[in-house]
């Protein structure tokens, strides 16, 4: 009787320990692995549903099943985003993402709380100054694609101006910006140098909404483009509203943050956007391995974190692919610069030098130079935009501060 | 019969029931009503959600109790927004209870809220905590008191109708604040407030909330006691109940509807100081979250009783936090937990018809007659 049970324990034994070294082999590490997300609205925000597409992609391409990957979404910038993170952590979350800038001071305290969770904070300023290890911002060079995005709108309108629909003094394009800040002043420049690119006598106003999500104001704006007489709008702002005016009135409209091809299928030309599955991807692999995530990080077209949607050939003018892929080609390799000194002006002189506020303080001070060899160096010292010049040929019709 | 009664007969028409108002009902016998209400609404959403998910009614519950209260955190998270959706609803109520409907808490919330946030800001290097938070409790007093003031001056001087009038002030507030969020928002022009590093309220036995909650039982008690045995409290009914006879016995009802307005507003103007020293530290037009509208429901439903106010303010609040575990559990999109809520809420009103009126069979009465 002893014997037998003997064996039995140590069958027993056997197995589990076969088990846990089976477990150990496999992925451990993996199944206790946790990651929280939360977002400032939900999937009818175009912003949003940006990331929520991103964080679904980068998971379940990593294995992660749907018990270790927790969403929160319409957390508002205040408190209760600090009580969402907290939450979060005490959920057991490895990894906390927020994806709205408002959320940074909130995320930043619930940081230093758990200083044993990784707090990752999309579009932030402050992870290069404030220096805390377990907090994290990260943007991409989405001037880039934005630039890219603009020779796409250049071409359409060298198309009216060759259709003899307008003149090229009435090649004026509108742009509706969520607030006059730099991540908005860096997106529209770039838009407008892309088309200047190819197109020289452009010029462009913008219109302020004073909100990131607020469909009416939005189409509101873009209607009062229209009446200006641009004759191509694209926009900075997360709602449908500009996209559906411009389908409304059949102007061509480039977008942002995705295709609104299905809406606007006459007018939607191409968007750019920001892919966040690569950072995604980037910090659950370093957390799984133990490796440090980066304070600040950067990616552009090579990492596939700026990524523009398919040409809709209804609406783009022809040759538009071809002329993006080799503008591509040439940004990739450092050949051409989206901010390159000699292709604009501010009031009416080159710039030889500026002070931008990289340092995210109180009082706004500029603190580094960034204009080195002939070009404005954009997310290279911090990710998050810091272009806030007002550049010639480009109008703003009122200011939302 | 009354006309009621006749009314309702001539709706239903030949149907065998009519309804009758309750001349008085056994508060045990209206308990049983409000729990049958919400048992009525879980059994509905239960259906609801097995015909729209395939999701367990039973654990879809479950969650939502550990949304609510599931971790130390959760309570005191549910604990401190009980405490200023009731401090709002303390506030409205000595206005409703005058029958003077201040539809701008909301408005009066945000208006304390930037009184102390415009201290924290200029005053908040210089004048030392100790000295700086007293000071900041007092001017958010008077700015929300000043808010509501506004309105009632105009209702008492020129019998302006009040609910237009304290819910266009609303507008006003919210974008004052907007202003002031944009003015000091860090980077400039980003929209997203600055944080206020001076003046925060002090932990207390180190938890965040607990002066919050402090405070807002204080209030409580001082509301009920204030309502129900001063002789102010009871100016404030006697006006509701009649204008008129409130003359008659010598009120005067245009110094009770200022004072009580003011009362209101200063109330309003303490939960702004509560929501933006005690917990947000930071001010947007969002602070106040919809509470000054929220706060009405909550008032209502415990017919002005601050006590039932403790209740009811509680029930909205793990309804909604609850609500969001649902969609977070789930991955539902919030508009469904909205849903739930939506109709847990509307059982609950409905309860009050119950208690005010009772069913007869139409058969039963006739003979009676």
């Amino acid at each position: 009787m002893k014997k037998i049970v003997t064996l039995l324990l140590v069958a027993a034994m056997l197995v589990t320990s076969i088990a846990m070294l089976a477990g150990c082999g496999g992925e451990t590490a993996n199944e206790d692995f946790k990651i929280g997300f939360i977002f400032l609205h939900d999937e009818n925000s175009t912003y949003d549903k940006n990331f929520l597409d991103a964080a679904k992609a980068a998971t379940e391409e990593l294995g992660l099943s749907a018990e270790q990957v927790i969403f929160k979404t319409n957390i508002p910038e205040g408190n209760e985003c600090y009580e969402a993170a907290a939450d979060l952590a005490d959920q057991g979350c490895d990894i906390v993402f927020a994806n709205s800038f408002g959320h940074e001071p909130y995320i930043l305290k619930a940081a230093k709380e758990f200083p044993e969770v990784d707090f990752c904070h999309a579009t932030g300023t402050t992870a290069h100054t404030e220096k805390v290890a377990n907090f994290h911002n990260a943007f991409a060079s989405i001037y880039e694609g934005r630039f890219l995005a603009g020779i796409a709108a250049g071409l359409k309108l060298n198309e009216m101006i060759d259709e003899g629909k307008i003149t090229a003094e009435e090649a004026k394009m509108g742009y509706v910006g969520a607030f006059t800040y730099a991540e908005v002043i860096s997106g529209y420049t770039s838009f407008y140098l892309g088309a200047k690119s190819v197109c020289p006598s452009v010029t462009m106003e913008v219109q302020f909404t004073g909100s990131w999500y607020d469909e009416a104001l939005e189409k509101e704006a873009a209607t009062k483009l229209l009446s200006n007489k641009c004759v191509l709008i694209s926009q900075h702002a997360d709602s449908m509203g500009a996209p559906t005016a411009c389908e409304n009135a059949n102007v061509p409209n480039v977008s942002y943050n995705g295709s609104t091809k299905d809406a606007c299928p006459n007018t939607f030309i191409v968007s750019s956007r920001i892919d966040w599955a690569p950072y995604f991807k980037y910090i659950i692999n370093q957390r799984q391995k133990g490796e440090a995530i980066a304070y600040d990080w950067c990616e552009g077209f090579e990492a596939g974190s700026v990524a523009l949607t398919e040409v809709n050939e209804q609406a783009a003018a022809e040759g538009t692919q071809a002329a993006i892929e080799d503008a591509k080609a040439k940004l990739i390799a450092g050949e051409i610069k989206v901010f390159d000194t000699n292709n604009f002006t501010v009031e009416g002189k080159k710039l030889e030098s500026y002070l931008a506020d990289v340092d995210t303080d109180a009082n706004y001070e500029k603190d580094t130079e960034v204009i080195k060899d002939g070009y404005f160096h954009e997310s290279e010292y911090r990710s998050a935009p810091y272009f806030d010049l007002q550049i010639d040929g480009i109008t703003l019709l009122n200011s939302m501060f | 019969m009354n006309k009621l009664t006749n009314a309702v007969w001539n709706c239903f028409g030949k149907a065998s029931i009519h309804i009758a108002k309750r001349d008085d009902i056994a508060w045990w016998k209206s308990w049983i009503i409000r729990v049958i209400s919400v048992v009525m609404a879980l059994i509905v959403c239960g259906f609801l959600t097995v015909a729209l998910t395939d999701l367990n009614p039973i654990d879809v519950y479950v969650t939502m109790i550990k949304g609510a209260v599931g971790t130390p955190r959760l309570v005191w998270n549910l604990l401190q927004n009980t405490a200023i959706l009731l401090c709002v609803s303390l506030a409205v109520t000595p206005a409703f209870k005058m029958r003077f409907w201040n539809i701008g808490a909301e408005g009066q919330v945000l208006i304390g809220g930037l009184a102390t946030a415009t201290c924290m800001i200029f005053l908040g290097e210089v004048v030392p905590g100790p000295v700086l938070i007293p000071m900041m409790f007092v001017i958010s007093v008077i700015a929300g008191a000043f808010w509501a003031f506004i309105p009632a001056f105009f209702k008492a001087r020129f019998n302006s109708n009040e609910t237009l009038f304290t819910l266009m002030m609303n507008y006003i507030a919210i974008q004052i604040v907007a202003y002031f969020t944009l003015e000091w928002s860090v980077p400039k022009g980003s929209g997203t407030p600055r944080t206020l590093e001076f003046g925060q309220l002090p932990m207390l036995f180190g938890q965040k909330y607990l002066i919050n909650i402090i405070v807002v039982i204080l209030i409580t008690v001082l509301m009920y006691i204030y309502l129900k045995y001063t002789k102010q409290g009871y100016e404030i009914s006697v006006v509701g109940e009649s204008e008129n006879t409130a003359r008659y016995i010598g009120i005067n009802v245009k110094k009770v509807i200022l004072r009580t307005m003011a009362i209101s507003g200063a109330v309003c103007g303490i939960a702004g100081f509560l929501l933006v020293a005690g917990t947000d530290h930071s001010l947007k037009s969002d602070t106040a979250g919809g509470r000054g509208f929220t706060a009405i429901m909550v008032s209502w439903l415990a017919k002005f009783h601050p006590g039932f106010m403790v209740l009811t303010s509680l029930l909205i609040v793990f309804l909604e936090k609850g609500a969001s575990k649902i969609s977070e559990v789930y991955r539902l999109n919030s508009s469904f937990s909205d849903i739930i809520t939506g109709i847990i809420i509307f059982f609950i009103i409905g309860s009050e018809f119950f208690i005010n009126y009772k069913i007869k069979s139409n058969r039963k009465s006739k003979e009676e007659n």
